[in-house]
C-alpha cells in the first residue's frame, strides 16, 4: 500500500473571493477577502495579492474588522474557530476555538470583547436551522483559547449572512421577517426579504426583497406604528444592501450588475454604475467612505471610488456554473486556461493565483438576463507551441437549432495574444464532439469529430493563403465518433466510434487498424508518452479501462474500473485516472506499461471529478520518495462537480511555500522610504545575480539572515541600539547556521502539524524588536537554515558595501 | 333563487364628475367633496361613508374651495362668489360676492371666527363668520400675483399663501406681510414655466409645507423665511396637501394619481429630533388627485377620474373590521333610474336633463345564462332639457309612465306623456300648487293618482293628479324630531301608508287615508340607504349603511320577528363587509317571503322562509348547491342568494312580467370618456 500522509488534497488558486464580503481597512490601502481556507489580502491601489492569512483548516465563512483595532481582523470557519490577525503583517495574533461550524460573524462597537456568529443547530442537514448566539471571548495571554461561553440571542435566522446587520447599538433583527412571509402568502407578491442593512446613525433598516424593492423601515420598536417607504429600480431580487459610513447614501445590487447609489432621505435621486460584470453579491465601504467594493458571481471584486469611477478590478478564477472546456494549459505561458467570463477564455496563472486576461472569443455582448440563449464556449485546443489554439462556441442546446462556430486562433509575437484567423461557420452538420491538434512540431493539424458520424481534419492552407481548410473527412460504418486523440509524435490518430477504435495514419489518410473491447462505447482516449508511446489506453461506459500495446495490436492489459477522467502527464509516461464508485472519488496514477498503479488515493473528494489537468512546474522537485515521484515534474489540478479546484501537495513543498509566503510578509510590511527603494534597486540586482549563478534552483533566501538585516538597514538610525548590539546579533545569525548543519537529513520529515503550531509564534519573532530574536530555534528553522547554508553568500558582501 | 329574465341596460351614460376639492370636519366627522361641475356633497366618515347629502350644483359654477367653519360649509369658485350651504334642507343658504376676481381658495381659522379666501387680482380677503351671515372685514396686504392658495396657522394670528413663484407669510393683525419665499422653478425647459404653488399648509410649529408644480414638496421655517428641507415628490404637480389633526402626517396627492405621505418621526428611536420623512405611497388613481385629506384613521383622495378613495391607514386602527377597508366610491348613494313598472319606461337622471328610454322586447325563451334574441330594440323617446341654470336634484315617473316630475333646487316641473303608438307628446303643467316649488325627493303612489314631494322641514307635500291638473291634497309632517331633509320615500302598494327617512336616520310612517303621522321606527345609529313597504304584508323593509336590515310592521309598530331573529343571530361576516350601500329593496309578488336586494357589485334575493347563515357556513353557496341532489340542498340552502353576474349596477327594477331591469354602468365605459392622463413610462414597455 502507498503510503498517503505526506501527499493531501488542498485547496491551491482559484477559490472563490465572492463568499463573504470583502473588508476594506481603515487607511483604504488594503481588500480583505475570504478565499477558501484563506484570508486574502489585497491592495486596493495596485489590485496585486500582498500575502494571505494562512491559518484556517476549512473554508473561511466571515471576516471583520475588530472594533477595538482597526489593524486587526477576526476571521471565521467551518473548522469551528474564530482566529485574530494582524493582516498587515499577516500574523495569528490569537485563535478562538468554539467547537461548532460557523458561518458569519458580526462584531458590534457597543459590546467589546462579544462576538456574534451564525452556528447551525440542526444535527441533520435536511432542515437547516441557523442560530445567532453571542460569545464572550475570555481575556486571557495564550495562544489559544477556548470560548465556550455562548448565549443564544436569535433562532431560526436565515441562512443567508446578508440578513443580519447591526444597527446603532441596537441589535437589529428580523424582526419582520416573519410577517414578510405571512405577507408573501396572501398576496403572491414576491416581497420575501433578501438582504438588510442599517444606517449607521438613525434608526433606520433597509430592506431588499425578491422583487426588486427597497424598502426603508423606520419606528421599527412599535408594534403597529412602524413605517416605511418603498423604491423600486431593481426589476430583479435585491442581492445586497450597504450604507455608506455617513449614512448620506445607500448602496445597492442586484443581478443587473448595476450599482445603484441611493441619497439618503431624497429618495428618487439616484446614481448607476453599469456594467460592472457579473451580478453584485456583496457591497462593502470604506470606513471614511471614499472606497466602495463589490463582489460578484463572476468570482470578483470591483473597488470603486467615491466618484462612481471604477480604480480596480481584482479577479479570481472565473468558474461559473458549469466549465464546458476542458482544463488546458497554456503553451506558452503555462497558464491555466477555460472559459470564465461568458464568451470569453481565460486565461489563470495557478502558480501566482492570479487572473491574467481573458481572451473574447464570442466577440458578443452578453446580455445578463436569465432564460436567454447565447453562445458559451463549448471547446477549446492549443496546439503543442502554444502558438494556435482553436475554439468551438455554440448556442441553443436545448432549441433543436443548434448554431456553432468553430474558429482558429493564431498567437500573435507582436501583440502576445492571439488573433483570430479563421472562422468555419458549418464546420459540420452536427455538434463537434472532441477535437485535437497534432502534437508533432512541424504541421499543425486539427481534427474534429462530430456527432455527424464524421471526423475532420483541417490544415492550414499554403503560404499565400494562411487560412485553415479541411484537409480530410473521414467515417466509420456511419457511427457517431466519440474522441479522437494523436500520438505522442504524430504519427497515429486514433478515433473511437462508439465501441470501436480506429487508428489512422495522417500522413496517408490510410485506416490502419481497428481495436474493439466490448461492451461498453469508449468514453475515453489517450496515447502513452516517452517510453509508453505504444499503447494506447482507453475507458469505456461499461467500467473498463483498457491498454492495447500498437505493436501487436493486442490487449495488453485491461481492468474494471469506472474512469470519470482519464488524464494523461505530458511530461512523463504517467497517466492519472479518476474513478468515481460509492459516493466518493479515487485517484489512480499508474504507467500504462506497469499494472501496478504509482500511487493510489482513495477518497480524493466525495464528487465525481470530469475535469483534471497536469500543470507543470517551474523548476522540478526532486523528491526520491516512489509515492511523491509523479508530482515531480508536474502538479495534478482537478475540478470537482462543486467547482472546487482541489490539488495535491507533498510536504516539502509546502515547506516551501510556507518559507517564501513569510518573506513576503516581510516585504510588504516595509515602508517605501527612499531609503527603500535604494535597497530595493539593490536586492534586484543580486537577485539577478543569484539567478544567474543558480538557473535551476531558486531556493528561498535565508530568513533568518536577511531579517536581521533588514531590521538593521530599515530601522532609522536614531532609533537604533548601540552598534556594538547590532554586530554582535548580526554576528549571532550567522552563527546558529552553523548549529544547524548538525542536524541530520530526517528532520525533513516534519509533520505539517508541527509546521502550523510553530509557524505563528515564528512569524511574531520575526517582526519583534531585535533583541527578542534568541538562538533557541525550532525545527523548521533549523531545517531552513540548513538551506540557507548551501546558498552562495557572495552578493552579501555588495550589499554591506553599498550600506552608508 | 328563482329564474328571471333580464333587461340589461347599458344605455345610461351616466358620466360622474371629478372631485375638485374636500374638507373634514373634525367633529362632526363628515366629509364635504367639491366637484367640477358644481355640486356638494357630504359623507358620513363613521357611519361607513354614506352620502348623506347632495346640493347638486349649478351651470357655471366652479367651486375650487371648501371650507367648514364649525357645522357650516362655505364654498368659493372661480364665478368670484362665496356659497354658504344651508345642509338641513341641502341647498345654498346664499352667495355674496368678493369683488376680487376668481377666487382659488378658501379657508377658515380653528377659532371659527374668520374666513380667507385668495383672489385672482392677489388679495387675501378676511371675512368675518356671523351668526347667519359672513361679512367682509379686510384685505392683506396686495400682492401682484393670484393666490392659489392659503393656510392658516393654527393659532389664528398668521396666514401662509401660496402664490406664482412664491409663498408669503401674513400677519393676520396687521395685514402686512412677514416673509416672502421663492420656489424654484423647474430645471431645463420648464424654466420658463411659472411655479405654481398648489397647496400650502401651516403647521403649528411654525414649518410651513408647500406643494408646487415643480413636484416638489418643501418644508419652510416661518420664522426665519428659509427653506429647510424639500423632498421631490414627482416630475409633475403636486396638487393637494393635507395634514393630520395631530400634525404627524402628511399626504400629498400628484397629477400623476399618486398619494405620498410623509410622517414626522424621530429619526433616532426614543428621542424628540424628528423630522419630516417620506414613507408610503399608495397608486389608487389614474388621473390627476386634486384633493386629499388625512382623516383619523384613513387617507381620502379624490380627483380626475371621478372617484373618491379612502385608504385605511393600518397603524391607525385598532381592529380591523369592513369599516377600515380600502373603499372607492364611484356612484352616487342615490337612485339615478326610476322606473315606470306597468308600461316599461325608464327614466334617466342627468345633471343638466332627463331621459325617458322605453325597454325592448325580446321573443322565445332561453335556458339560463343565454341571451335572447331582441326582437325591439331599446328606444330613446324623449330628452328633456332642464329650464335654467340649476342641476336637477330627483325626478321621477309614474308607475303608469304617464307623468314625469323633477325638481331643481329652485323649480319642480311635472308633465303629463301621452303616449299612444309612436307619437309621444308631453304637456307641461302649468298652475302647479305653490307648494311644490321645490322637492327633497319626489314619489308617485302605486296606482299613480297621487305625487309625493319632501321639501322643507321634514314634511311631505301631497298632490292628486289627474287629467285636469295638480290639486294640493296636504302636508304630512312628523311629530317631533328633526328638521333634516328627506332622502327616502316609500309609498305602499295599497295606497295605504307612506315612509320617510332623513338624514338624521328617522323613519316616518305617515297614514296616507287620514294624512297623519302613524309611528316612527326606532332610530338606528347608521343610514338608512334602501327601503321598501312589503305589498302583502305592509310591513317596511329597512337596509342601513353598515348592512343591517330590519323589518317593522306598520300595523304592529314593532319590529317583525324575523328582524328580530337577524338582530339576535347576526349577519354573515360576508355581508356585513360588503362595502357599498343597498339602494333598492324589492318585493316577488309572486313570492311574497322574496326581498329583493342590490348594491354596486351584487343582487341578492333573502328569502325570508328559509335559516340564517351562520358565520361557519358557506355565504356564496349557488355553485356548490346546484352539484347537490335536491334533498341536500335543502339543508344546504339558506336565506341569502347573491349573483354577482352584474358589474357595476346603478339600479335594479323588478318588473310586473317577472323580468328585471339591470342598469348597468361599466367603470371601464367612465374610464374611456375620462381625458388622458399623464403619460408615464412603465417599465418594460
Amino acid at each position: 500500500m502507498v503510503e498517503t500522509s505526506d501527499i493531501r488534497v488542498v485547496r491551491c488558486g482559484g477559490s472563490k473571493v465572492n463568499l463573504t464580503p470583502p473588508i476594506i481597512s481603515n487607511d483604504s490601502r488594503f481588500v480583505l477577502c475570504a478565499s477558501g481556507d484563506l484570508v486574502k489580502v489585497y491592495s486596493t491601489r495596485t489590485e496585486e495579492w500582498l500575502h494571505s492569512l494562512q491559518g484556517h483548516t476549512n473554508q473561511v465563512t466571515g471576516i471583520t474588522l475588530n472594533p477595538a483595532n482597526h489593524l486587526q481582523v477576526y476571521s471565521c470557519s467551518v473548522d469551528g474557530t474564530v482566529k485574530l490577525w494582524d493582516f498587515i503583517d499577516g500574523i495569528l495574533i490569537k485563535t478562538f476555538v468554539i467547537g461548532c461550524p460557523l458561518f458569519a460573524i458580526y462584531v458590534s462597537e457597543k459590546h467589546e470583547g462579544v462576538l456574534f456568529l451564525h452556528v447551525s443547530m440542526a444535527t441533520d442537514s435536511k432542515n437547516e436551522c441557523f442560530q445567532l448566539v453571542s460569545v464572550h471571548l475570555p481575556k486571557s495571554a495564550e495562544q489559544e483559547v477556548e470560548a465556550k461561553e455562548m448565549s443564544a440571542v436569535s433562532s431560526h435566522i436565515s441562512k443567508n449572512p446578508s440578513c443580519t446587520a447591526f444597527g446603532r447599538g441596537v441589535r437589529v433583527h428580523f424582526f419582520f421577517f416573519y410577517f414578510s412571509l405571512k405577507a408573501t402568502d396572501k398576496k403572491g407578491a414576491k416581497n420575501a426579504f433578501t438582504c438588510i442593512a442599517c444606517h449607521p446613525t438613525d434608526d433606520c433598516i433597509a430592506t431588499g426583497h425578491e422583487d426588486g424593492k427597497i424598502r426603508l423601515w423606520r419606528n421599527f420598536i412599535h408594534k403597529k406604528e412602524y413605517t416605511y417607504s418603498t423604491q423600486h429600480w431593481h426589476h430583479n431580487a435585491v442581492n445586497t444592501l450597504c450604507f455608506t459610513p455617513e449614512g448620506t447614501h445607500l448602496l445597492s445590487g442586484g443581478i443587473e450588475s448595476v450599482l445603484v447609489q441611493w441619497q439618503y432621505g431624497a429618495d428618487n435621486r439616484k446614481e448607476f454604475l453599469p456594467r460592472l460584470g457579473g451580478s453584485i453579491l456583496h457591497i462593502s465601504a470604506s470606513s471614511d467612505g471614499q472606497l466602495f467594493c463589490t463582489s460578484h458571481s463572476d468570482n470578483k471584486i470591483t473597488v470603486i471610488e467615491s466618484s462612481f469611477k471604477v480604480c480596480g478590478v481584482i479577479q479570481g478564477l472565473v468558474k461559473g456554473d458549469a466549465v464546458l472546456t476542458d482544463l488546458m494549459i497554456d503553451p506558452r505561458s503555462k497558464a491555466l486556461v477555460l472559459n470564465g467570463k461568458p464568451g470569453h477564455l481565460q486565461f489563470y496563472s495557478l502558480l501566482r493565483d492570479k487572473h491574467l486576461y481573458n481572451l473574447d472569443i464570442v466577440q458578443q455582448e452578453y446580455i445578463y438576463e436569465a432564460g436567454l440563449d447565447q453562445f458559451e464556449v463549448v471547446k477549446a485546443a492549443f496546439d503543442i507551441k502554444g502558438s494556435w489554439l482553436a475554439t468551438v462556441e455554440e448556442r441553443g442546446k436545448k432549441s433543436s437549432d443548434l448554431e456553432f462556430f468553430l474558429k482558429l486562433w493564431a498567437f500573435d509575437e507582436r501583440t502576445q495574444s492571439f488573433v483570430l484567423n479563421t472562422t468555419i461557420t458549418a464546420a459540420h452538420t452536427d455538434r463537434i464532439i472532441s477535437m485535437c491538434f497534432s502534437s508533432s512540431e512541424e504541421t499543425t493539424m486539427l481534427v474534429t469529430a462530430a456527432e455527424d458520424s464524421q471526423f475532420k481534419a483541417w490544415c492550414q492552407g499554403a503560404d499565400d493563403q494562411n487560412f485553415w481548410s479541411c484537409d480530410f473527412v473521414g467515417s466509420y460504418h456511419k457511427l457517431n465518433p466519440t474522441n479522437c486523440s494523436f500520438s505522442a509524435d504524430s504519427s497515429l490518430l486514433a478515433v473511437s466510434f462508439q465501441e470501436v477504435i480506429t487508428i489512422w495514419s495522417p500522413d496517408t489518410w490510410e485506416m490502419l487498424t481497428t481495436l474493439c473491447q466490448p461492451p461498453g462505447v469508449i468514453r475515453d482516449l489517450c496515447f502513452g508518452r516517452l517510453s509508453c508511446s505504444k499503447y494506447l489506453l482507453g475507458t469505456t461506459t461499461k467500467n473498463l479501462l483498457c491498454c492495447w500495446n500498437l505493436l501487436t495490436c493486442e490487449l495488453e492489459w485491461s481492468t474494471s474500473v469506472d474512469v470519470s477522467k482519464l488524464q494523461p502527464d505530458p511530461f512523463s509516461e504517467n497517466v492519472a485516472a479518476f474513478s468515481y464508485q460509492s459516493k466518493h472519488t479515487d485517484l489512480f496514477v499508474f504507467k500504462p506499461s506497469e499494472p501496478r498503479p504509482l500511487f493510489t488515493n482513495k477518497n480524493v473528494c466525495s464528487e465525481k471529478v470530469h475535469r483534471a489537468v497536469f500543470v507543470p512546474r517551474e523548476e522540478p522537485l526532486n523528491s526520491c520518495d516512489e509515492s511523491t515521484q509523479w508530482l515531480n515534474r508536474s502538479q495534478l489540478y482537478f475540478l470537482t462537480q462543486n467547482m472546487d479546484l482541489l490539488t495535491f501537495s507533498t510536504a516539502t513543498e509546502e515547506d516551501r511555500m510556507l518559507s517564501s509566503s513569510k518573506q513576503l510578509v516581510i516585504d510588504d510590511s516595509v515602508a517605501v522610504t527612499p531609503f527603500y527603494l535604494l535597497l530595493g534597486k539593490h536586492r534586484q540586482q543580486q537577485q539577478k545575480l543569484n539567478t544567474q549563478s543558480h538557473p535551476v534552483a531558486d531556493k528561498p533566501q535565508q530568513p533568518q539572515g536577511s531579517v536581521t538585516i533588514k531590521e538593521l538597514l530599515h530601522t532609522p538610525a536614531h532609533v537604533l541600539p548601540a552598534a556594538s548590539v547590532l554586530c554582535s546579533m548580526f554576528v549571532n545569525s550567522f552563527l546558529i547556521s552553523n548549529t544547524g548543519e548538525m542536524d541530520s537529513e530526517k528532520e525533513e520529515e516534519d509533520s505539517e502539524e508541527e509546521m502550523e503550531a510553530c509557524d505563528s509564534q515564528q512569524e511574531l519573532r520575526a517582526q519583534g524588536s531585535v533583541d527578542e530574536v534568541t538562538p533557541k530555534l525550532s525545527k523548521a528553522q533549523e531545517r531552513e537554515l540548513k538551506r540557507v547554508r548551501k546558498t552562495d553568500f557572495s552578493w552579501m558582501a555588495g550589499l554591506i558595501d553599498s550600506k552608508p | 333563487m328563482g329564474e328571471f329574465k333580464v333587461h340589461r341596460v347599458r344605455f345610461f351614460d351616466y358620466m360622474p364628475s371629478g372631485i375638485r376639492a374636500l374638507a373634514f370636519n373634525q367633529d362632526t366627522e363628515r366629509m364635504a367633496v367639491a366637484r367640477m361641475d358644481g355640486s356638494v356633497e357630504v359623507f358620513h366618515c363613521s357611519d361607513r361613508f354614506f352620502q348623506e347629502k347632495i346640493i347638486p350644483g349649478r351651470e357655471q359654477c366652479g367651486i375650487e374651495g371648501l371650507s367648514w367653519v364649525g357645522e357650516r360649509l362655505f364654498s368659493a369658485g372661480l364665478n368670484g362668489g362665496i356659497t354658504e350651504y344651508d345642509l338641513t334642507n341641502q341647498k345654498v343658504k346664499y352667495t355674496i360676492d368678493a369683488y376680487g376676481g376668481p377666487i382659488w381658495t378658501i379657508t377658515g381659522n380653528q377659532q371659527g371666527t374668520h374666513l380667507a379666501v385668495g383672489c385672482e387680482d392677489g388679495t387675501v380677503k378676511l371675512f368675518e363668520v356671523n351668526e347667519d351671515q359672513i361679512q367682509f372685514e379686510r384685505n392683506l396686504d396686495r400682492q401682484k400675483s393670484r393666490i392659489i392658495s392659503l393656510s392658516w396657522h393654527p393659532s389664528g394670528s398668521k396666514i401662509a399663501a401660496g402664490m406664482m413663484d412664491m409663498i408669503q407669510v401674513f400677519n393676520v393683525e396687521t395685514g402686512h406681510s412677514i416673509h416672502r419665499m421663492l420656489a424654484d422653478r423647474g430645471a431645463g425647459t420648464s424654466r420658463s414655466k411659472e411655479c405654481v404653488v398648489w397647496s400650502v399648509v401651516y403647521l403649528s410649529d411654525g414649518t410651513i409645507i408647500t406643494g408646487d408644480s415643480v413636484g416638489m414638496v418643501k418644508l419652510w421655517d416661518d420664522q426665519t423665511g428659509t427653506l429647510i428641507k424639500s423632498h421631490n415628490v414627482t416630475k409633475c404637480d403636486v396638487l393637494a396637501l393635507s395634514v393630520s389633526q395631530n400634525e404627524d402626517s402628511l399626504v400629498a396627492g400628484t397629477s400623476e394619481g399618486i398619494v405620498v405621505q410623509f410622517q414626522f418621526v424621530s429619526m433616532v428611536l426614543e428621542k424628540d429630533d424628528k423630522e419630516w420623512v417620506r414613507t408610503r405611497t399608495f397608486r389608487n388613481h389614474t388621473h390627476d388627485i386634486r384633493a386629499v385629506a388625512e382623516i383619523t384613521t384613513a387617507v381620502v383622495s379624490g380627483g380626475m377620474d371621478a372617484q373618491l378613495v379612502v385608504r385605511p391607514l393600518l397603524d391607525k386602527i385598532e381592529v380591523r373590521s369592513a369599516a377600515s377597508a380600502l373603499r372607492k366610491i364611484h356612484f352616487p348613494h342615490r337612485r339615478l333610474v326610476s322606473c315606470a313598472r306597468k308600461s316599461g319606461l325608464m327614466l334617466f337622471q342627468y345633471p343638466g336633463h332627463l331621459e325617458l328610454w322605453r325597454l325592448g322586447e325580446s321573443e322565445g325563451k332561453g335556458t339560463p345564462g343565454s341571451s335572447l334574441f331582441v326582437k325591439r330594440n331599446p328606444e330613446k323617446l324623449l330628452q328633456l332639457k332642464v329650464k335654467g341654470e340649476d342641476h336637477i336634484r330627483c325626478s321621477a315617473v309614474s308607475p303608469c309612465g304617464g307623468w314625469i316630475v323633477y325638481s331643481t333646487a329652485s323649480t319642480l316641473r311635472l308633465y303629463r306623456l301621452h303616449c299612444d303608438n309612436n307619437n309621444i307628446s308631453i304637456t307641461k303643467i302649468s298652475k302647479l300648487p305653490k307648494v311644490l316649488s321645490s322637492a327633497n325627493q319626489l314619489c308617485f303612489s302605486s296606482d299613480s293618482s297621487h305625487l309625493f314631494s319632501a321639501s322643507a322641514q321634514s314634511s311631505v307635500h301631497i298632490a292628486s293628479l289627474s287629467q285636469s291638473g295638480c290639486k294640493f291634497v296636504g302636508t304630512l309632517k312628523p311629530k317631533s324630531g328633526s328638521h333634516q331633509a328627506i332622502h327616502l320615500l316609500a309609498a305602499s302598494e295599497d295606497g295605504k301608508w307612506l315612509a320617510s327617512a332623513n338624514s338624521d336616520h328617522e323613519v316616518h310612517i305617515y297614514n296616507l287615508q287620514t294624512q297623519k303621522a302613524h309611528c316612527t321606527v326606532p332610530v338606528y345609529s347608521s343610514a338608512v340607504t334602501a327601503m321598501g313597504i312589503h305589498p302583502a304584508t305592509n310591513c317596511l323593509f329597512m337596509m342601513h349603511a353598515d348592512q343591517q336590515m330590519f323589518e317593522y310592521s306598520i300595523e304592529q309598530k314593532q319590529y317583525t320577528d324575523w328582524s328580530r331573529t337577524v338582530q339576535r343571530k347576526g349577519l354573515h361576516r360576508f355581508w356585513v363587509e360588503r362595502d357599498t350601500p343597498c339602494l333598492n329593496v324589492m318585493f316577488n309578488p309572486q313570492n311574497p317571503s322574496h326581498v329583493i336586494l342590490h348594491d354596486m357589485y351584487m343582487l341578492c334575493i333573502i328569502d325570508q322562509s328559509l335559516p340564517l347563515p351562520d358565520d361557519k357556513t358557506q355565504f356564496y353557496n349557488q355553485l356548490t348547491l346546484k352539484s347537490l341532489t335536491e334533498e341536500q340542498r335543502k339543508s344546504q340552502s339558506h336565506a341569502f342568494k347573491v349573483c354577482k353576474t352584474f358589474k357595476d349596477i346603478l339600479c335594479v327594477e323588478l318588473m310586473p312580467d317577472q323580468s328585471l331591469v339591470v342598469v348597468e354602468r361599466p367603470l371601464e365605459d367612465i374610464a374611456t370618456q375620462l381625458p388622458a392622463p399623464i403619460k408615464q413610462k412603465k417599465f418594460a414597455t
